[in-house]
């Protein structure tokens, strides 16, 4: 479903993203690892169509992602960092206009909004305007936005970042339940969420992929089995890079 | 029609984040307020003793200079603000409708502000019989001339996150539109240069545009003009946009 070739991105003379390639088929969970700044976010932004990339292709369900952009895009239900919302709008009104840019409308409407509301618990805020949400409501609301027309291509970036950890559970809950019917990908700094959910890891690190397997390959990389010290082996922290 | 809908969808949220915040009714109060004041006392518009809303349509383009950007100055700045932009533009739809639906959302909300200035015409019509076919065109010329400031300061709000720079651009960009044609300032260039270019750079002025408007002249010439700055403010809006992402 997402088939990724060869994705460079540049920001002038930073190369942010470099030669990644990779596909996730439907049924696949790939969790995408890496330190911060190592183009986790980046090379989400491509795949969703946010950023041209600066060259390679990126398909999604046989739709070139910069060819036929809205064909793609309808396949894809996206969660950006941070979880953005309208701030003046409420719960309800936020997916309202979600399923309707998705092309729902009437009864089908409300129908794929009850169920997105049910599926990340938001009964209790659904009339609460955005800006009044605690951030694991706003990270939900978000959640919700992208699964309202229940797309057949998840991508989110870091989906439990802020919430405690009864909601990280809950999220895990969800991603596990979607995975036999969706392709899934998301990013994540929580190592044990990726042994706990997904199919597949790849760690990237300055742009490059560096590992790429199933978490049980990646841990027998180490003596200990542990994967974050996989991780530590193979990535670099920030401050050496600086230098 | 998939490009009306989501349009009609834009639309919608825009006018309904207009009327969830205070900022329409303070703007709608404001408004009225000040193009009362502005008529009636500064206007002179009872001692002129003449059945006509000059004393309020001559006040538009300076009113609206300061009105219409702080109208227009959070369309884009406050989504990359929030980083909804992100959202929106991964939503299958266009960045040329977001901009459309954005654009026609904030004209609609001044064309409700311009409308509700109905008493005035009233007023005017109570005291004398004035030539209401001069009024509709001077309505519609204000309606397009608010049109105009307004996708400049879409334009100015897409070039930044913070609405205080996008407010003063799109001030200074509209006061330059007002200045190119206003009497003061092309009485003081023809002193310097020659008339026919003194002409061509009132050309490029609202002044010079609105005035026909107002005495009732719908020109042709005038409404492109207009409608050519709403474009040309919109497409760079849309190169802006497209840019920033690109790297």
């Amino acid at each position: 479903m997402i088939k990724v070739e060869h994705l460079y991105k540049s920001f002038g003379a930073k190369i942010a993203v470099n030669d990644v390639s990779f596909t996730v088929e439907r049924g696949e969970v790939l969790g995408f690892l890496g330190p911060n700044g190592s183009g986790k976010s980046t090379t989400m932004r491509m795949i969703t169509g946010y950023y041209p990339p600066t060259s390679g292709r990126v398909t999604i369900g046989g739709f070139d992602i910069t060819e036929k952009p809205l064909e793609a895009k309808r396949l894809i239900g996206y969660l950006p960092e941070n979880a953005p919302g309208y701030a003046d709008m409420t719960v309800h009104g936020f997916l309202s206009f979600a399923a309707e840019l998705r092309g729902l409308h009437g009864a089908a409407r409300k129908r794929a909004v009850q169920s997105a509301v049910e599926m990340c618990f938001l009964e209790n805020v659904l009339h609460q305007s955005i800006d009044t949400l605690s951030k694991g409501y706003k990270h939900r609301t978000c959640l919700a936005q992208s699964l309202v027309h229940e797309p057949e291509v998840l991508i989110m970036d870091e989906p439990t970042d802020g919430l405690d950890p009864n909601q990280k559970h809950e999220v895990r809950l969800l991603i596990r339940k979607m995975a036999p019917t969706k392709a899934i990908m998301f990013s994540t700094h929580i190592l044990e969420e990726v042994e706990d959910t997904c199919t597949r890891v790849i760690i990237i690190d300055r742009g490059v992929v560096v590992a790429d397997g199933t978490p049980a390959e990646l841990k027998a990389r180490s003596p200990s089995g542990r994967l974050d010290e996989v991780f530590r082996d193979i990535t670099l922290p920030d401050t050496v890079k600086a230098a | 029609m998939n490009a009306w809908n989501n349009i009609k969808a834009i639309m919608k949220r825009e006018l309904g984040g207009y009327f969830t915040s205070p900022i329409a009714y303070v703007f709608l109060i404001i408004f009225l307020l000040l193009t009362g004041f502005f008529t009636f006392t500064i206007g002179n518009f009872f001692e002129r003793g003449e059945a006509s809303l000059v004393s309020f349509f001559t006040w538009h383009p300076w009113l609206y200079l300061f009105l219409v950007p702080a109208v227009g100055m959070r369309l884009w700045s406050e989504e990359r603000r929030l980083g909804t932009m992100e959202l929106l533009l991964t939503m299958p739809l266009t960045p040329w409708q977001a901009i459309v639906g954005k654009f026609l959302a904030s004209w609609a909300f001044l064309a409700l502000a311009l409308a509700l200035t109905f008493p005035v015409w009233i007023t005017v019509n109570w005291l004398g019989s004035p030539d209401n076919g001069i009024i509709a065109a001077a309505y519609v010329g204000s309606l397009f001339l608010a049109g105009a400031y307004l996708a400049i300061s879409c334009m100015t709000s897409a070039l930044t996150r913070n609405q205080v720079i996008s407010f003063i651009l799109s001030v200074m960009i509209c006061l330059f539109l007002i200045l190119a044609g206003y009497t003061p300032v092309t009485d003081l260039l023809t002193r310097f240069a020659n008339p026919a270019v003194v002409d061509i750079i009132a050309s490029f002025s609202v002044m010079t545009h609105f005035e026909g408007f107002q005495r009732g002249v719908i020109d042709l010439r005038d409404f492109v003009f207009f409608v050519s700055v709403i474009g040309f403010a919109l497409f760079t809006t849309g190169v802006i946009i497209r840019s920033q992402r690109a790297g």
